[in-house]
């Protein structure tokens, strides 16, 4: 079986992001880029099914060239080949669905992980557009995945518990942060890595329109919460607690 | 404009989360509503009754008893020839739902907006919320996903819409729903809770979280969340979790205990009326956003608080 795990370059979550002053974005000069947290818990959950018949695991990255950072880490942690389709202009998450879907097409995996969403954009969208272009089964927000020969079952992170859903295969999956843990790749394998296959394309080369559909019109910082007052103790809390009425 | 907005429900009655996604479509133009599910018919008589609700489309087939994206997109798309604007709260079920109708419209969808600016112009939040976009959109449908906290909720009385049966879309037989764990609570749901105490880490074990965080919580009447790392360390299920990834809230009083307030967290309660911190780390980072905090030790604090309330 062959899993398609999709990964995105982006800053770093332990980088407070500053919103640059012309307002046009968030600075990204010199800060730490990582990869989506929630696609290293895509990788890692690929290669743990290794020992369920998964045989493949093909990592891809729409991005800048730098991009190939990031499939170089996930090809660390154990994934066997990458695909950078370079793009110095930023792809929207229906681009980036178009252009799995290209992917599948050519590479016809039997599952796609893909991160539930991107921390920079926040959107959590691109999993399900690409489920929905392809026609296929999708599991978000998963917490749990069994794999059998011909279906894959999921348990979902959703408001109020859990719930699980049964898909045929192929199917598309989108992580959750308790999926599992990621593990760091070890420095043998980073060397291994390095001669790993990393193939580059283009979006021409899937012949597909990523044009942006939204403009970004202005970033700018939300508004700002000031620091409080301390208290010294419990007795002063309960008054303020009683005069904001919270308490009687 | 026309807009349909996608009812959530759990079969018996319309989840609060709707109403603020009626507020939001009704700045846009027209609310009609589809309310989907099997056996609906009292959930389509509620939703009739929401303010400002126009037409009230009902899909009543086993195919959408448990909201299957699968099932219910095509559904949407069925109806969006007369809509310029599909619009869902964005709660789990709605960002399931949401990108795949926007996929098969060819429309990039606007996620979480906190305002509406224009008929083709919102603004969102980036990156955990340190960043805010406006973003104007080229597509003429829309496909938009709601905070919940940033929108006032519709009056649930005084709407007249007229219930309208529409053709079910079938079956896709693409995934089965196989069962669900749903925490049952007798607490007020952490999205519409009035207070909330939430407890970090700090609480070291689930018998703690229990005996010191509830009794406060159950005194104040206030729904109870947490930190990512008090529910991975398992002192609470998941759906606990507040922050950029788990649930956004904005009560008039949250008050964080034993939780360090990183910028993950800080994404889903910064925007809470008053926020109470107590923490025994004077540095921590959620005093910066606290208006009241409490330097100590939770473990004396808390029992004393719940104690002199
Ligand atoms: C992709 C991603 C998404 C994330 N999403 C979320 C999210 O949605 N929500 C979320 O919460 N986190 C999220 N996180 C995790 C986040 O970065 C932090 O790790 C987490 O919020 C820390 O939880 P905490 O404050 O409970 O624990 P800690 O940071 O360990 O803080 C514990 C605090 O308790 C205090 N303390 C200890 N003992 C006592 C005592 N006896 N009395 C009083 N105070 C005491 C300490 O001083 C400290 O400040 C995410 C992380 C990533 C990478
Ligand atoms: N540019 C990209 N390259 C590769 N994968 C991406 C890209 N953008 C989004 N993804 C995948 O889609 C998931 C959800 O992203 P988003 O819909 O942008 O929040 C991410 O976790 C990735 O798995």
């Amino acid at each position: 079986m062959k899993v398609l795990v999709p990964v995105k370059r982006v800053l770093d979550y332990n980088v407070k992001p500053r919103v640059k002053a012309d307002g046009t974005g968030v600075d990204l000069a010199n800060v730490k880029m990582s990869m989506n947290p929630f696609d290293e818990i895509a990788v890692e959950e690929a290669i743990r099914l290794k020992d369920k018949g998964v045989t493949e695991i093909v990592v891809v990255s729409i991005g800048e060239q730098k991009a190939q950072e990031t499939l170089r880490t996930a090809l660390a942690m154990g994934a066997d080949r990458a695909i950078l389709i370079v793009s110095e202009e930023k792809v929207e998450p229906l681009g980036v669905a178009k252009l799995l879907a290209k992917i599948v097409e050519e590479e016809k995996p039997d599952l796609v992980i893909l991160g539930k969403q991107a921390i920079d954009d926040d959107n959590n969208q691109t999993g399900q557009m690409l489920a929905g272009l392809l026609g296929v089964g999708q599991a978000t927000f998963a917490s749990k995945v069994e794999l059998a020969s011909d279906s894959v079952t999921v348990t979902r992170e959703v408001d109020g518990g859990s719930e699980t859903e049964k898909l045929s295969l192929p199917a598309i999956i989108t992580t959750d942060l308790r999926l599992n843990e990621p593990r760091y790749a070890s420095l043998p394998n980073i060397m291994k890595a390095k001669s790993k296959p990393l193939a580059q394309k283009t979006p021409a080369d899937y012949g597909v329109d990523v044009s942006p559909r939204l403009t970004t019109l202005k970033v700018v910082e939300p508004a700002k919460r000031t620091a409080g007052v301390k208290v010294a103790d419990v007795d002063e809390l309960v008054a303020k607690l009683k005069a904001m009425g919270v308490a009687k | 404009m026309k807009t349909l907005v996608w009812v959530e429900h759990d079969g018996k009655v319309v989840k609060d989360a709707t109403l603020a996604v009626v507020t939001a479509a009704s700045k846009l133009g027209d609310v009609h509503l589809l309310v989907a599910g099997s056996g609906v018919d009292a959930v389509a008589a509620e939703a009739a009754k929401i303010a400002g609700v126009g037409k009230v489309h009902v899909a009543d087939d086993a195919a959408y008893a448990h909201a299957l994206a699968e099932n219910v997109a095509p559904l949407v798309v069925s109806l969006m020839g007369d809509h310029d604007a599909f619009l869902v709260p964005a709660t789990s079920n709605g960002k399931n739902i949401a990108p795949r109708v926007a996929a098969l419209l060819d429309v990039m969808q606007i996620s979480d907006i906190l305002s509406v600016e224009s008929e083709d112009t919102f603004t969102r939040p980036i990156y955990a919320g340190n960043a805010i976009a406006t973003v104007q959109t080229k597509d003429a449908k829309k496909v938009i996903s709601v905070r919940g906290t940033a929108f006032e909720k519709a009056a649930t009385s005084g709407g007249s819409g007229t219930i309208e049966a529409v053709a079910s879309t079938g079956e896709k037989g693409l995934s089965t729903y196989v069962g669900s764990e749903i925490a049952k609570s007798e607490r007020p749901e952490l999205t519409s809770a009035k207070i909330i105490v939430s407890g970090g880490r700090a609480l070291q074990n689930s018998e703690n979280f229990h005996s010191i965080i509830e009794p406060l919580a159950d005194k104040l009447g206030a729904g109870v969340g947490a930190s990512r790392a008090a529910v991975d360390a398992g002192y609470v299920p998941n759906d606990y979790q507040v922050g950029q990834t788990g649930k956004i809230v904005a009560p008039e009083v949250y008050i964080a205990i034993g939780i360090s307030g990183a910028i993950q967290h800080l994404a889903g309660m910064k925007d809470s009326k008053t926020i109470i911190a107590i923490n025994k780390d004077e540095d921590a980072p959620i005093f910066q956003v606290a208006d009241i905090g409490l330097v100590g030790d939770l473990f004396k604090i808390v029992p004393e608080l719940t104690e002199k309330l």
